[in-house]
Protein backbone atom coordinates (compact mmCIF):
# COMPACT_ATOMS: atom_id res chain seq x y z
CA UNK A 1 0.00 0.00 0.00
CA UNK A 2 2.54 2.38 0.79
CA UNK A 3 4.74 1.56 -2.63
CA UNK A 4 1.84 2.18 -4.75
CA UNK A 5 0.95 5.88 -2.86
CA UNK A 6 4.25 6.90 -2.61
CA UNK A 7 4.30 6.06 -6.53
CA UNK A 8 1.49 7.86 -7.19
CA UNK A 9 1.83 10.67 -5.67
CA UNK A 10 4.03 12.75 -7.65
CA UNK A 11 2.08 11.98 -10.74
CA UNK A 12 -1.27 13.47 -9.04
CA UNK A 13 0.64 16.65 -7.50
CA UNK A 14 1.79 17.41 -11.24
CA UNK A 15 -0.93 17.13 -12.68
CA UNK A 16 -2.80 19.46 -9.41
CA UNK A 17 0.06 21.59 -10.08
CA UNK A 18 -0.21 21.96 -13.70
CA UNK A 19 -4.11 23.08 -13.52
CA UNK A 20 -2.81 25.46 -10.77
CA UNK A 21 -0.11 27.24 -12.89
CA UNK A 22 -3.01 27.66 -15.75
CA UNK A 23 -5.72 29.16 -13.34
CA UNK A 24 -2.83 31.48 -11.98
CA UNK A 25 -1.96 32.54 -15.40
CA UNK A 26 -5.97 32.85 -16.57
CA UNK A 27 -6.06 35.08 -13.36
CA UNK A 28 -3.19 37.02 -14.38
CA UNK A 29 -4.27 37.80 -18.00
CA UNK A 30 -7.79 38.69 -16.93
CA UNK A 31 -6.33 41.15 -13.88
CA UNK A 32 -3.82 42.77 -16.88
CA UNK A 33 -6.83 42.84 -18.89
CA UNK A 34 -8.43 44.94 -16.78
CA UNK A 35 -5.70 47.31 -15.94
CA UNK A 36 -5.21 48.19 -19.50
CA UNK A 37 -7.53 50.53 -20.10
CA UNK A 38 -7.43 52.43 -17.20
CA UNK A 39 -3.58 53.10 -17.91
CA UNK A 40 -4.43 53.66 -21.70
CA UNK A 41 -6.82 56.86 -20.26
CA UNK A 42 -4.39 57.79 -17.89
CA UNK A 43 -1.74 57.72 -20.83
CA UNK A 44 -3.43 59.14 -23.25
CA UNK A 45 -4.60 61.65 -21.02
CA UNK A 46 -1.08 63.04 -20.29
CA UNK A 47 0.43 62.49 -22.83
CA UNK A 48 -2.82 64.64 -24.82
CA UNK A 49 -2.28 67.02 -21.83
CA UNK A 50 0.98 68.06 -20.79
CA UNK A 51 1.58 70.24 -23.46
CA UNK A 52 -1.05 72.54 -22.26
CA UNK A 53 0.29 72.57 -18.31
CA UNK A 54 2.32 75.65 -17.21
CA UNK A 55 2.88 78.12 -15.34
CA UNK A 56 0.52 80.27 -16.68
CA UNK A 57 -1.95 77.43 -17.39
CA UNK A 58 -1.89 77.05 -13.20
CA UNK A 59 -1.91 80.40 -12.22
CA UNK A 60 -3.75 82.80 -14.69
CA UNK A 61 -7.17 83.51 -15.26
CA UNK A 62 -8.80 82.22 -18.16
CA UNK A 63 -8.86 84.77 -21.33
CA UNK A 64 -10.60 85.24 -24.59
CA UNK A 65 -13.28 83.45 -23.39
CA UNK A 66 -11.56 80.64 -21.77
CA UNK A 67 -10.01 80.05 -24.97
CA UNK A 68 -6.69 81.09 -23.71
CA UNK A 69 -5.27 81.99 -20.16
CA UNK A 70 -5.24 79.64 -17.26
CA UNK A 71 -7.88 77.67 -15.21
CA UNK A 72 -6.90 79.05 -11.78
CA UNK A 73 -10.36 79.50 -10.58
CA UNK A 74 -11.41 76.38 -11.55
CA UNK A 75 -8.39 74.84 -9.23
CA UNK A 76 -9.14 77.50 -6.34
CA UNK A 77 -12.76 76.56 -6.63
CA UNK A 78 -12.23 72.98 -6.38
CA UNK A 79 -9.97 73.54 -3.82
CA UNK A 80 -12.23 75.40 -1.32
CA UNK A 81 -15.39 72.92 -2.28
CA UNK A 82 -12.77 69.99 -1.13
CA UNK A 83 -12.12 72.15 2.09
CA UNK A 84 -15.83 72.96 3.24
CA UNK A 85 -16.83 69.48 1.54
CA UNK A 86 -14.26 68.07 4.40
CA UNK A 87 -14.72 70.60 7.20
CA UNK A 88 -18.37 69.44 7.39
CA UNK A 89 -18.39 65.80 6.56
CA UNK A 90 -15.26 64.66 8.41
CA UNK A 91 -16.72 65.64 11.89
CA UNK A 92 -20.29 64.56 11.18
CA UNK A 93 -19.06 61.39 9.56
CA UNK A 94 -17.05 60.42 11.98
CA UNK A 95 -19.36 61.08 15.03
CA UNK A 96 -21.99 59.07 13.27
CA UNK A 97 -19.44 55.92 12.46
CA UNK A 98 -18.35 55.91 16.53
CA UNK A 99 -21.74 55.61 17.26
CA UNK A 100 -22.75 53.54 15.37
CA UNK A 101 -19.97 51.02 15.78
CA UNK A 102 -19.21 51.68 19.37
CA UNK A 103 -22.67 52.77 21.48
CA UNK A 104 -25.67 52.25 19.07
CA UNK A 105 -27.56 49.33 20.15
CA UNK A 106 -28.39 46.83 17.76
CA UNK A 107 -32.45 46.88 17.19
CA UNK A 108 -34.54 47.53 14.41
CA UNK A 109 -33.74 51.89 14.30
CA UNK A 110 -29.71 51.07 13.86
CA UNK A 111 -30.58 48.76 11.50
CA UNK A 112 -32.86 51.17 9.75
CA UNK A 113 -30.14 53.50 9.95
CA UNK A 114 -27.27 51.59 8.38
CA UNK A 115 -30.25 50.53 5.03
CA UNK A 116 -30.25 54.26 5.09
CA UNK A 117 -26.80 54.80 5.05
CA UNK A 118 -26.22 51.87 2.48
CA UNK A 119 -29.01 53.29 0.16
CA UNK A 120 -27.34 56.81 0.39
CA UNK A 121 -23.98 55.71 -0.95
CA UNK A 122 -26.13 54.65 -4.26
CA UNK A 123 -28.14 57.62 -4.63
CA UNK A 124 -27.74 59.26 -8.43
CA UNK A 125 -25.47 62.32 -7.71
CA UNK A 126 -27.69 64.41 -9.70
CA UNK A 127 -30.34 63.66 -7.27
CA UNK A 128 -28.01 65.20 -4.66
CA UNK A 129 -27.67 68.28 -7.06
CA UNK A 130 -31.23 68.85 -7.02
CA UNK A 131 -31.83 67.96 -3.13
CA UNK A 132 -28.76 70.80 -2.34
CA UNK A 133 -30.60 72.76 -4.93
CA UNK A 134 -34.47 72.81 -3.03
CA UNK A 135 -32.88 72.42 0.57
CA UNK A 136 -29.57 74.54 0.43
CA UNK A 137 -30.02 77.17 -2.57
CA UNK A 138 -33.57 77.87 -1.71
CA UNK A 139 -34.74 76.79 1.27
CA UNK A 140 -31.97 77.72 3.60
CA UNK A 141 -31.25 81.40 0.72
CA UNK A 142 -27.50 80.39 0.35
CA UNK A 143 -28.06 80.86 -2.78
CA UNK A 144 -26.04 79.47 -5.97
CA UNK A 145 -22.53 79.32 -3.64
CA UNK A 146 -19.42 77.51 -2.14
CA UNK A 147 -21.32 76.71 1.14
CA UNK A 148 -24.62 75.25 -0.87
CA UNK A 149 -22.63 73.01 -2.87
CA UNK A 150 -19.83 71.81 -0.16
CA UNK A 151 -22.80 71.33 1.77
CA UNK A 152 -24.91 69.27 -1.01
CA UNK A 153 -21.00 67.49 -1.77
CA UNK A 154 -20.91 66.59 2.12
CA UNK A 155 -24.29 64.69 2.10
CA UNK A 156 -23.16 62.89 -0.92
CA UNK A 157 -19.70 61.96 1.25
CA UNK A 158 -21.02 61.16 4.38
CA UNK A 159 -22.20 57.43 3.73
CA UNK A 160 -18.65 56.80 2.98
CA UNK A 161 -17.18 58.16 5.73
CA UNK A 162 -19.67 56.77 8.19
CA UNK A 163 -19.41 53.44 6.84
CA UNK A 164 -15.70 53.45 6.71
CA UNK A 165 -14.93 54.57 9.98
CA UNK A 166 -17.65 52.26 11.68
CA UNK A 167 -15.74 49.66 9.34
CA UNK A 168 -12.67 51.19 10.63
CA UNK A 169 -13.46 50.52 14.43
CA UNK A 170 -15.26 47.46 13.96
CA UNK A 171 -12.19 45.89 12.82
CA UNK A 172 -9.87 46.80 15.64
CA UNK A 173 -9.92 43.42 18.06
CA UNK A 174 -12.98 44.08 21.28
CA UNK A 175 -10.46 42.33 23.86
CA UNK A 176 -8.87 46.15 23.52
CA UNK A 177 -12.27 47.44 24.96
CA UNK A 178 -12.44 44.99 27.41
CA UNK A 179 -8.87 45.73 28.30
CA UNK A 180 -9.32 49.43 28.25
CA UNK A 181 -12.45 49.20 30.83
CA UNK A 182 -11.28 46.88 33.35
CA UNK A 183 -8.37 49.45 33.59
CA UNK A 184 -10.83 51.79 34.98
CA UNK A 185 -11.19 53.68 31.64
CA UNK A 186 -14.52 55.25 30.42
CA UNK A 187 -15.55 53.73 27.36
CA UNK A 188 -15.04 57.24 25.60
CA UNK A 189 -11.42 57.48 26.56
CA UNK A 190 -10.63 53.96 25.79
CA UNK A 191 -12.47 54.23 22.25
CA UNK A 192 -10.17 57.66 21.88
CA UNK A 193 -7.22 56.21 23.62
CA UNK A 194 -7.17 53.14 22.63
CA UNK A 195 -9.33 52.21 19.89
CA UNK A 196 -9.64 55.82 17.68
CA UNK A 197 -5.78 55.54 16.95
CA UNK A 198 -5.66 51.70 15.69
CA UNK A 199 -8.74 52.54 13.06
CA UNK A 200 -7.35 56.30 12.08
CA UNK A 201 -5.71 55.07 8.81
CA UNK A 202 -8.69 52.90 7.75
CA UNK A 203 -10.76 56.15 8.50
CA UNK A 204 -8.66 58.45 6.82
CA UNK A 205 -8.44 56.46 3.67
CA UNK A 206 -12.30 56.38 3.54
CA UNK A 207 -12.15 60.51 4.05
CA UNK A 208 -9.66 60.72 0.97
CA UNK A 209 -11.65 58.30 -1.14
CA UNK A 210 -14.92 59.97 -0.33
CA UNK A 211 -13.47 63.49 -0.96
CA UNK A 212 -12.01 62.56 -3.66
CA UNK A 213 -15.30 61.38 -5.23
CA UNK A 214 -16.55 64.75 -4.31
CA UNK A 215 -14.15 66.91 -5.75
CA UNK A 216 -14.63 65.13 -8.99
CA UNK A 217 -18.70 64.96 -9.47
CA UNK A 218 -19.93 67.56 -11.47
CA UNK A 219 -23.72 66.88 -10.77
CA UNK A 220 -24.01 68.09 -7.14
CA UNK A 221 -22.02 71.54 -7.83
CA UNK A 222 -24.14 72.35 -11.54
CA UNK A 223 -27.44 73.68 -9.74
CA UNK A 224 -25.72 74.68 -6.25
CA UNK A 225 -22.42 76.44 -6.51
CA UNK A 226 -20.78 76.16 -10.05
CA UNK A 227 -20.83 79.06 -12.32
CA UNK A 228 -20.08 79.22 -16.05
CA UNK A 229 -17.48 81.84 -15.48
CA UNK A 230 -15.71 84.36 -12.92
CA UNK A 231 -13.86 87.21 -13.55
CA UNK A 232 -12.48 87.28 -10.37
CA UNK A 233 -11.62 84.31 -7.64
CA UNK A 234 -14.60 83.70 -4.93
CA UNK A 235 -14.22 86.29 -1.84
CA UNK A 236 -16.53 84.98 0.70
CA UNK A 237 -18.55 80.92 1.02
CA UNK A 238 -21.89 82.79 -0.48
CA UNK A 239 -20.01 83.90 -3.84
CA UNK A 240 -20.39 81.16 -6.38
CA UNK A 241 -17.59 79.50 -8.23
CA UNK A 242 -15.65 77.76 -10.33
CA UNK A 243 -15.11 74.07 -10.47
CA UNK A 244 -12.54 71.85 -12.58
CA UNK A 245 -15.34 69.07 -13.23
CA UNK A 246 -17.57 71.94 -14.49
CA UNK A 247 -15.28 73.51 -16.22
CA UNK A 248 -14.27 70.74 -18.25
CA UNK A 249 -18.09 70.12 -18.92
CA UNK A 250 -17.95 73.64 -20.13
CA UNK A 251 -15.11 74.04 -22.30
CA UNK A 252 -15.99 70.47 -23.88
CA UNK A 253 -19.52 71.36 -25.25
CA UNK A 254 -20.18 74.77 -24.61
CA UNK A 255 -17.48 76.89 -26.25
CA UNK A 256 -17.15 76.64 -30.16
CA UNK A 257 -13.70 76.87 -30.73
CA UNK A 258 -11.95 75.77 -28.00
CA UNK A 259 -8.24 74.86 -28.53
CA UNK A 260 -8.26 71.08 -27.24
CA UNK A 261 -4.97 70.88 -25.39
CA UNK A 262 -6.43 73.21 -22.98
CA UNK A 263 -9.37 70.67 -22.94
CA UNK A 264 -6.94 67.67 -21.71
CA UNK A 265 -4.85 70.36 -19.48
CA UNK A 266 -7.65 71.07 -17.33
CA UNK A 267 -8.79 67.18 -17.46
CA UNK A 268 -4.94 66.46 -16.90
CA UNK A 269 -5.06 68.84 -13.57
CA UNK A 270 -8.52 66.99 -12.23
CA UNK A 271 -6.66 63.59 -12.75
CA UNK A 272 -3.69 64.65 -10.96
CA UNK A 273 -5.70 66.15 -7.60
CA UNK A 274 -7.69 62.72 -7.60
CA UNK A 275 -4.50 60.41 -8.29
CA UNK A 276 -2.13 62.71 -5.39
CA UNK A 277 -5.15 61.60 -3.27
CA UNK A 278 -4.86 58.09 -4.23
CA UNK A 279 -1.41 57.77 -3.88
CA UNK A 280 -1.69 59.69 0.09
CA UNK A 281 -4.59 56.90 1.00
CA UNK A 282 -2.72 53.71 0.02
CA UNK A 283 1.04 55.60 1.65
CA UNK A 284 -1.15 55.90 4.68
CA UNK A 285 -2.75 52.40 4.54
CA UNK A 286 0.80 50.47 3.77
CA UNK A 287 2.29 52.58 6.92
CA UNK A 288 -0.10 51.84 8.68
CA UNK A 289 -0.10 48.05 8.01
CA UNK A 290 3.18 47.40 8.61
CA UNK A 291 2.83 49.20 12.00
CA UNK A 292 -0.14 46.80 13.09
CA UNK A 293 0.77 44.84 15.87
CA UNK A 294 -2.40 42.32 16.06
CA UNK B 1 -7.33 34.75 61.43
CA UNK B 2 -7.49 36.80 58.54
CA UNK B 3 -10.56 39.44 57.42
CA UNK B 4 -13.15 39.26 55.20
CA UNK B 5 -11.78 41.76 51.81
CA UNK B 6 -15.09 40.08 49.84
CA UNK B 7 -18.05 38.43 51.08
CA UNK B 8 -19.85 36.83 47.95
CA UNK B 9 -23.68 36.30 49.38
CA UNK B 10 -25.95 33.64 47.02
CA UNK B 11 -24.64 35.00 43.85
CA UNK B 12 -27.16 33.58 40.60
CA UNK B 13 -25.75 35.19 37.33
CA UNK B 14 -27.75 33.90 33.46
CA UNK B 15 -26.60 35.12 30.68
CA UNK B 16 -29.43 36.30 27.59
CA UNK B 17 -28.20 33.39 25.53
CA UNK B 18 -29.35 30.75 28.61
CA UNK B 19 -26.09 30.13 29.95
CA UNK B 20 -25.97 29.84 33.98
CA UNK B 21 -22.16 30.03 34.88
CA UNK B 22 -23.33 30.70 38.34
CA UNK B 23 -26.17 28.76 40.35
CA UNK B 24 -25.75 29.38 44.34
CA UNK B 25 -22.18 31.04 45.60
CA UNK B 26 -21.45 31.68 48.57
CA UNK B 27 -17.60 32.41 49.51
CA UNK B 28 -15.51 34.42 51.19
CA UNK B 29 -12.36 36.12 49.85
CA UNK B 30 -9.64 36.37 52.66
CA UNK B 31 -7.51 39.99 52.87
CA UNK B 32 -3.87 39.00 51.82
CA UNK B 33 -4.20 35.67 51.04
CA UNK B 34 -4.15 33.98 47.79
CA UNK B 35 -7.50 33.07 47.34
CA UNK B 36 -8.05 30.15 44.58
CA UNK B 37 -11.30 28.92 42.69
CA UNK B 38 -10.19 25.72 40.85
CA UNK B 39 -12.54 23.04 39.12
CA UNK B 40 -13.32 21.92 35.66
CA UNK B 41 -13.74 24.55 32.79
CA UNK B 42 -16.99 25.79 32.63
CA UNK B 43 -17.56 25.66 36.18
CA UNK B 44 -18.10 30.04 36.92
CA UNK B 45 -15.02 30.72 37.91
CA UNK B 46 -14.22 33.09 35.01
CA UNK B 47 -17.68 34.14 35.11
CA UNK B 48 -17.24 34.92 38.89
CA UNK B 49 -14.21 37.07 38.08
CA UNK B 50 -16.19 39.15 35.62
CA UNK B 51 -18.47 39.89 38.49
CA UNK B 52 -15.94 41.27 40.91
CA UNK B 53 -15.15 44.13 38.74
CA UNK B 54 -18.42 44.34 36.85
CA UNK B 55 -16.77 43.54 33.40
CA UNK B 56 -20.38 40.95 33.45
CA UNK B 57 -21.76 44.95 32.91
CA UNK B 58 -20.19 44.17 28.79
CA UNK B 59 -22.19 40.92 28.62
CA UNK B 60 -25.73 40.50 28.04
CA UNK B 61 -27.27 39.41 31.67
CA UNK B 62 -30.02 38.23 31.56
CA UNK B 63 -30.51 37.62 35.46
CA UNK B 64 -27.44 38.42 38.29
CA UNK B 65 -28.87 38.19 41.90
CA UNK B 66 -27.18 38.07 45.41
CA UNK B 67 -24.78 40.08 47.02
CA UNK B 68 -20.82 40.93 46.45
CA UNK B 69 -19.94 42.97 49.54
CA UNK B 70 -16.47 44.93 48.96
CA UNK B 71 -15.19 45.59 52.41
CA UNK B 72 -18.93 45.60 53.29
CA UNK B 73 -20.46 47.24 50.16
CA UNK B 74 -22.30 45.60 48.32
CA UNK B 75 -20.94 46.01 44.35
CA UNK B 76 -23.76 44.92 42.68
CA UNK B 77 -25.60 48.05 43.52
CA UNK B 78 -26.84 50.42 41.27
CA UNK B 79 -25.09 53.79 42.61
CA UNK B 80 -21.39 51.94 42.61
CA UNK B 81 -19.08 53.90 40.73
CA UNK B 82 -17.84 51.20 38.58
CA UNK B 83 -14.70 53.02 37.27
CA UNK B 84 -13.77 53.56 40.48
CA UNK B 85 -14.10 49.89 42.00
CA UNK B 86 -11.99 48.70 38.74
CA UNK B 87 -9.77 50.52 39.99
CA UNK B 88 -9.94 48.85 43.37
CA UNK B 89 -10.14 45.25 42.13
CA UNK B 90 -7.86 44.89 39.21
CA UNK B 91 -7.62 41.88 36.62
CA UNK B 92 -5.33 39.57 34.44
CA UNK B 93 -6.45 37.80 31.79
CA UNK B 94 -6.00 34.12 30.46
CA UNK B 95 -3.95 35.01 27.77
CA UNK B 96 -1.95 38.38 27.53
CA UNK B 97 -3.63 41.38 25.97
CA UNK B 98 -1.37 44.36 25.92
CA UNK B 99 -3.06 47.49 24.31
CA UNK B 100 -1.28 47.96 21.05
CA UNK B 101 0.95 51.09 22.25
CA UNK B 102 4.73 51.03 23.64
CA UNK B 103 5.51 49.40 27.10
CA UNK B 104 5.23 52.64 29.50
CA UNK B 105 1.88 53.42 27.96
CA UNK B 106 0.62 50.45 28.60
CA UNK B 107 1.68 50.67 32.28
CA UNK B 108 0.36 54.58 32.46
CA UNK B 109 -3.02 54.35 30.82
CA UNK B 110 -4.47 53.38 34.07
CA UNK B 111 -3.38 56.43 35.64
CA UNK B 112 -3.80 58.83 32.77
CA UNK B 113 -7.44 57.82 32.66
CA UNK B 114 -7.83 58.34 36.26
CA UNK B 115 -6.75 61.82 35.93
CA UNK B 116 -3.00 61.68 36.66
CA UNK B 117 -1.30 64.60 35.29
CA UNK B 118 2.12 64.16 37.03
CA UNK B 119 4.79 62.78 34.69
CA UNK B 120 7.71 61.80 37.48
CA UNK B 121 4.89 60.51 39.70
CA UNK B 122 3.48 58.66 36.62
CA UNK B 123 7.45 57.79 35.96
CA UNK B 124 8.08 56.34 39.22
CA UNK B 125 4.71 54.04 39.28
CA UNK B 126 5.72 52.74 35.77
CA UNK B 127 8.92 51.75 37.52
CA UNK B 128 7.57 50.58 40.93
CA UNK B 129 4.86 48.10 38.96
CA UNK B 130 7.36 46.80 36.78
CA UNK B 131 9.95 45.67 39.47
CA UNK B 132 6.54 43.91 41.43
CA UNK B 133 6.09 42.52 38.16
CA UNK B 134 9.65 40.90 37.74
CA UNK B 135 10.39 42.97 34.61
CA UNK B 136 12.09 45.77 35.07
CA UNK B 137 15.09 44.13 35.10
CA UNK B 138 14.40 42.71 31.72
CA UNK B 139 13.29 45.83 29.70
CA UNK B 140 13.95 48.94 31.41
CA UNK B 141 16.12 50.19 28.60
CA UNK B 142 13.21 50.13 25.96
CA UNK B 143 10.37 51.42 27.64
CA UNK B 144 9.27 52.73 24.77
CA UNK B 145 9.30 50.26 22.58
CA UNK B 146 5.68 48.82 21.50
CA UNK B 147 4.39 46.38 24.14
CA UNK B 148 4.50 43.43 21.13
CA UNK B 149 7.41 43.50 20.78
CA UNK B 150 8.38 41.24 24.10
CA UNK B 151 7.46 37.35 24.59
CA UNK B 152 4.56 36.50 25.62
CA UNK B 153 5.81 35.73 29.12
CA UNK B 154 6.71 39.35 29.63
CA UNK B 155 3.44 40.48 28.02
CA UNK B 156 1.46 38.97 30.62
CA UNK B 157 3.88 40.44 33.22
CA UNK B 158 3.63 43.46 31.69
CA UNK B 159 -0.60 43.15 31.74
CA UNK B 160 0.19 42.27 35.53
CA UNK B 161 2.22 45.88 36.23
CA UNK B 162 -0.48 47.36 34.30
CA UNK B 163 -2.96 46.49 36.93
CA UNK B 164 -0.55 47.13 39.83
CA UNK B 165 0.19 50.69 38.73
CA UNK B 166 -2.87 51.20 40.15
CA UNK B 167 -2.78 50.28 43.27
CA UNK B 168 -5.59 47.84 43.48
CA UNK B 169 -6.57 46.39 46.91
CA UNK B 170 -7.86 43.28 44.90
CA UNK B 171 -6.30 41.24 41.99
CA UNK B 172 -8.22 38.42 40.40
CA UNK B 173 -6.49 36.14 38.19
CA UNK B 174 -7.69 34.22 35.87
CA UNK B 175 -5.81 31.62 34.29
CA UNK B 176 -3.01 33.79 33.75
CA UNK B 177 -0.45 31.21 33.52
CA UNK B 178 -2.58 29.15 30.45
CA UNK B 179 -0.50 30.69 27.68
CA UNK B 180 3.17 30.70 29.26
CA UNK B 181 6.15 28.82 29.78
CA UNK B 182 7.17 26.85 32.87
CA UNK B 183 9.98 29.90 33.50
CA UNK B 184 7.67 32.74 33.35
CA UNK B 185 4.62 30.72 35.07
CA UNK B 186 7.24 30.10 38.35
CA UNK B 187 8.06 33.74 38.35
CA UNK B 188 4.25 34.65 38.52
CA UNK B 189 3.75 32.29 41.38
CA UNK B 190 6.93 34.07 42.87
CA UNK B 191 4.96 36.98 42.46
CA UNK B 192 2.14 36.12 44.10
CA UNK B 193 3.62 34.68 47.08
CA UNK B 194 5.43 37.77 47.66
CA UNK B 195 2.92 40.27 46.94
CA UNK B 196 0.20 39.01 48.73
CA UNK B 197 0.90 41.00 51.79
CA UNK B 198 -0.24 44.01 50.04
CA UNK B 199 -2.88 42.59 48.22
CA UNK B 200 -5.66 39.80 48.07
CA UNK B 201 -5.37 37.39 45.20
CA UNK B 202 -8.79 35.74 43.65
CA UNK B 203 -7.17 32.91 41.08
CA UNK B 204 -8.35 30.50 38.90
CA UNK B 205 -5.31 28.28 38.32
CA UNK B 206 -3.98 27.40 35.33
CA UNK B 207 -4.43 23.48 36.73
CA UNK B 208 -4.51 21.58 39.95
CA UNK B 209 -0.67 21.87 40.64
CA UNK B 210 -0.94 25.45 40.15
CA UNK B 211 -3.67 25.44 42.81
CA UNK B 212 -2.18 23.42 45.53
CA UNK B 213 1.43 25.42 44.91
CA UNK B 214 0.13 29.16 45.73
CA UNK B 215 -3.00 28.43 47.23
CA UNK B 216 -3.82 29.36 51.28
CA UNK B 217 -7.51 29.11 50.68
CA UNK B 218 -9.22 27.07 47.89
CA UNK B 219 -12.92 26.49 46.21
CA UNK B 220 -13.80 23.76 44.36
CA UNK B 221 -16.13 24.96 41.89
CA UNK B 222 -18.29 23.12 39.79
CA UNK B 223 -21.46 23.65 37.78
CA UNK B 224 -22.08 27.11 39.26
CA UNK B 225 -21.73 25.63 42.47
CA UNK B 226 -19.19 26.25 45.11
CA UNK B 227 -18.76 22.65 46.34
CA UNK B 228 -15.71 23.02 48.96
CA UNK B 229 -14.11 25.59 50.75
CA UNK B 230 -10.93 25.13 53.05
CA UNK B 231 -7.44 26.03 53.55
CA UNK B 232 -5.48 25.35 50.86
CA UNK B 233 -3.47 21.99 51.43
CA UNK B 234 -6.14 20.31 53.74
CA UNK B 235 -8.62 20.66 50.49
CA UNK B 236 -6.39 19.11 48.35
CA UNK B 237 -4.98 16.29 50.17
CA UNK B 238 -7.77 15.78 52.47
CA UNK B 239 -11.13 16.55 50.64
CA UNK B 240 -14.20 15.91 52.32
CA UNK B 241 -17.01 15.85 49.63
CA UNK B 242 -17.34 13.33 46.86
CA UNK B 243 -17.17 15.05 43.87
CA UNK B 244 -13.78 17.64 45.27
CA UNK B 245 -11.92 13.94 45.71
CA UNK B 246 -13.28 13.08 42.48
CA UNK B 247 -12.25 15.93 40.76
CA UNK B 248 -8.69 16.13 42.53
CA UNK B 249 -8.07 12.40 41.60
CA UNK B 250 -8.88 12.99 38.00
CA UNK B 251 -12.38 11.92 37.26
CA UNK B 252 -13.60 14.66 35.55
CA UNK B 253 -12.30 16.19 32.33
Amino acid sequence: MNLISFSEAPKVKRDRNRIQKIGFAGLRLITVVTILPILGIVAYIVAKGIPALSWEFLSAMPRDGMRAGGILPAIVGTLYLMIGTAAVSIPLGMAAGIYLAEYAPDNWWTRLIRIAIISLAGVPSVVYGLFGLGLFVLFFQFGISILSAALTLSIMTLPVIISTTEEALRSVPYKFRVVGVSLGGTQWQTIRKVILPQALPGIMTGIILGLERAVGETAPILFTGATFFLPHLPSSPLDATMALPYHIYVISTQIPGMPITIQYGTVLVLLAIVLVMDIIASVIRSRARAKRQW
Amino acid sequence: MSGVKISIRDLHLRYKDGKHPLRVINLDILTNKINVAFGPSGGGKSSLIRVLNRLIDLSDVEELSGEVLLDGKNILDADVDVIELRRRVGVVFSRPIPLPMTIAENISFGMEVAGEKDKKKIARQVEHALRQAVLWDEIYDRLDDPAYSLSGGQQQRLCLARVLALEPEVVLLDEPTSALDPVSTTKIEEFLEKAKEEYTFFLAPHNQQQAARVSDFAAFFLQGEMVEYGVGEELFFNPKKKETADYIQGRYG
